[in-house]
């Protein structure tokens, strides 16, 4: 589904990214854990298409197209979901009304009529629902005056709304209680299907007792420096990073 | 028909105008000839005079330009007008009320509309009582200029205690084939507990010339009274409005008064507000949308002058192209005006590199216990926001769209009128297409 090699990507001429490699098939889920400034958010950003970030060699195809040469909204479109680790208050925009430009615009670019007003609001409740999200939170204004767990549970109920192909949490535990956590790690769950995969991004292992995933990385400096089973998060919260630097520096 | 050789000034042509027409024009004469004799030593405005600084308004009205302004319109030619649903509709062509051009059936009886002339007549006190009283003409020349040259204009009275469930709408026409210069003038009467809600509106109806329209409206809101007042300013490229608006208000009165700037090549609002009596509340809302050339300054004067009152002003502005836009708040709190609440924001959007805001917010205060504040932006969109929607796949221009129409949403939401609300949001949309 997704294929990145040897991306190096910089801004204002500082290099943050230096040579990523990657592999993610339907139906994984895919952790990318790293100490912090090791360019985890800078991943997630240059795969939704941020135009701060440039990109300065390699290559990202995500189902056979080029996704670089995207743009923000046409990988929107093509599949790509970003749950922002800080999603932007935006207020006089409500969360509905946003929601139904984005599917309608999703449709056109595949061809497709505007969603029937019932059936989007069917597909409102039920997700709504999963993501145990407040009515009233769904229409307001979008995240205008939420909590810091009510915008990341937001996030995810854009994400059921929009069905994505590929979805990528930026720290989405970053400033949960354990409460939240847990419904926004259920919400994931629920939405995962042989047909789409999830990217993991965070600096925690406790996430992923909650989204159990398939392969463990570990970004640091830029690069990938270990790849391994579940079981390497459980190695990293023992062990702390400080043994992936040591084993980088070697 | 009189016009304007390039030799002679406008200021001496419309004095010259108003020795000719002042015997045929309703009213107290020696009022209008204190008001003309003002305007002489005031002059038209050129960027020296303080309040006018940012425009150049003796250059737009160079050239010539015609004084009579005695064109009408008939009803097929005002068809295409905006005429407001389920209201009492009054038209006013180019400064004068014309009865047969208005919609005014079933005006309940504690509503009088009629024009000045025949408020004259028909309600001698209330005209002597109020009209003029609310300005003072050597203070600006334009309040001075209108105040001696205004025909035929509205008066719109509401009894004490009438409640008016309808709105009133003056449809302020502006049509010419010749470059002209119009004085329309209302008196509007709130008697005391009465309640009205009145929509001006100014439209450019089958023009091929500019008009230059110097409007002026007077409030008189009374004790415990309320006011409900929008104005619609839409003329198009012929048109060039200064328009004054004179409030004055009573003790525990409320005044709402919303200002929605769509169109036109050049606006100038002056809106005077005195808070003259104790627990009062004014509320000033506004909304500007600039493009192209177009020159729009927003002049507000909130006078505290009595205790225990609350004002709260919010004007916002998207200003595209090479327009330019101008808001000048002033808050004024007399010494006696203890325990006022004022409140005052401009905040800008600027689309385009050739756009230009000035901003001004000026507190005067002369009491000692009051809360009041001021605060102004101005930026670009926000591209963190215009991102996130794009990660959603939303495309750049209604990301843009979107963000537009909410930050204008602040002031349109706050039109009470339903169907006005709708008109605006729609001439809003065509906007930003």
């Amino acid at each position: 589904m997704l294929s990145i090699k040897n991306l190096h990507a910089s801004i204002g001429g500082k290099e943050i990214l230096k040579g990523i490699n990657l592999e993610i098939k339907a139906g994984e889920v895919h952790a990318i854990m790293g100490p912090n400034g090791s360019g985890k958010s800078t991943l997630s950003a240059v795969l939704a298409g941020k135009e701060d970030y440039d990109v300065t060699e390699g290559e990202v195809i995500f189902n056979g197209k080029n996704l670089l040469e995207l743009s923000p909204e046409d990988r929107a479109r093509e599949g790509i979901f970003l749950a922002f680790q800080y999603p932007v208050e935006i207020p006089g925009v409500s969360n509905v009304n946003f929601l139904k430009t984005a599917i309608n615009e999703i449709r056109a670019y595949k061809g497709l009529e505007p969603m029937a007003a019932k059936d989007f609001l069917a597909r409102l409740k039920e997700k709504q629902k999963l993501v145990e999200l407040d009515g009233k939170l769904a229409n307001r204004s979008v995240n205008e005056g939420f909590s810091g767990g009510e915008k990341k549970r937001n996030e995810i109920f854009q994400m059921a709304m929009l069905e994505p192909k590929l979805a990528i949490l930026d720290e989405t535990d970053s400033g949960l209680d354990i409460d939240a956590l847990r419904i926004v790690a259920d919400g994931v769950n629920k939405l995962k299907s042989n047909d789409n995969a999830t990217v993991v991004i965070t600096h925690y292992q406790r996430l992923l007792d909650y989204i159990i995933p398939d392969v463990v990385h570990v970004l640091y400096n830029g690069k990938i420096v270990k790849t391994g089973p579940k079981e390497l998060a459980l190695e990293l919260e023992e062990k702390g990073y400080d043994f992936i630097k040591a084993e980088a520096a070697v | 028909m009189e016009t304007i050789t390039k030799k002679n000034t406008i200021k001496d042509k419309l004095l010259s105008e108003f020795e000719l027409s002042k015997n045929s024009l309703f009213g107290n004469i020696e009022l209008r000839e204190h008001a003309a004799k003002s305007f002489s030593e005031q002059g038209i405005p050129n960027r020296k005079h303080e309040e006018y600084k940012y425009v150049n308004i003796d250059l737009l009205l160079k050239g010539d330009f015609s004084l009579t302004a005695n064109k009408t319109l008939t009803s097929a030619q005002t068809a295409p007008a905006y005429f407001l649903e389920d209201a009492y509709n009054a038209v006013i062509v180019n400064g004068i009320f014309d009865t047969a051009l208005s919609k005014l059936n079933d005006v309940p009886k504690d509503l009088h509309i009629c024009s000045l002339a025949d408020a004259v007549k028909n309600y001698p006190a209330v005209f002597e009582n109020y009209y003029s009283k609310t300005l003072d003409v050597t203070a600006d020349p334009f309040t001075a200029l209108n105040t001696a040259m205004a025909k035929n204009g509205l008066f719109i009275h509401a009894a004490k205690n009438s409640i008016i469930e309808k709105p009133i709408h003056i449809i302020h026409i502006s049509s010419s084939e010749e470059n002209t210069i119009i004085h329309p003038r209302n008196l509007i009467v709130i008697e005391e507990n009465a309640q009205i809600k009145i929509v001006e509106s100014y439209q450019t109806i089958d023009a091929s010339a500019k008009t230059f329209n110097n409007a002026l409206t007077e409030m008189i809101i009374d004790e415990n009274a309320s006011l409900d007042h929008y104005k619609i300013q839409d003329e198009n490229d012929w048109g060039f409005l200064v328009n004054t608006t004179h409030a004055v208000q009573k003790k525990q009165s409320r005044f709402s008064t919303h200002t929605f700037i769509l169109s036109g090549s050049f606006v100038r609002n002056n809106l005077n507000i005195a808070l003259d009596g104790e627990y009062t509340e004014s509320h000033l809302n506004g909304l500007y949308l600039t493009n192209g050339n177009q020159v729009v300054d927003n002049h507000t004067l909130v006078d505290h002058r009595k205790p225990n009152c609350n004002s709260n002003e919010l004007y916002k502005g998207i200003i595209d192209g090479k327009s330019t836009a101008i808001f000048n708040g002033k808050i004024y709190v007399r010494k006696d005006a203890q325990k006022t609440n004022a409140f005052q924001s401009n905040k800008n959007i600027l689309l385009s590199d050739d756009g230009t805001i000035n901003t001004k917010p000026q507190l005067e205060i002369y009491a000692d216990d009051v809360k009041c504040s001021h605060g102004t932006s101005t930026g670009k969109l926000d591209e963190d926001k215009i991102f996130y929607l794009r990660a959603r796949g939303l495309s750049e221009t209604s990301a843009k769209k979107l963000l537009m129409h909410a930050f204008a949403s602040q002031v349109v939401d706050t039109i009470k009128i339903d169907t006005l609300r709708e008109y605006v949001e729609d001439k809003i949309s065509k906007r930003f297409e």
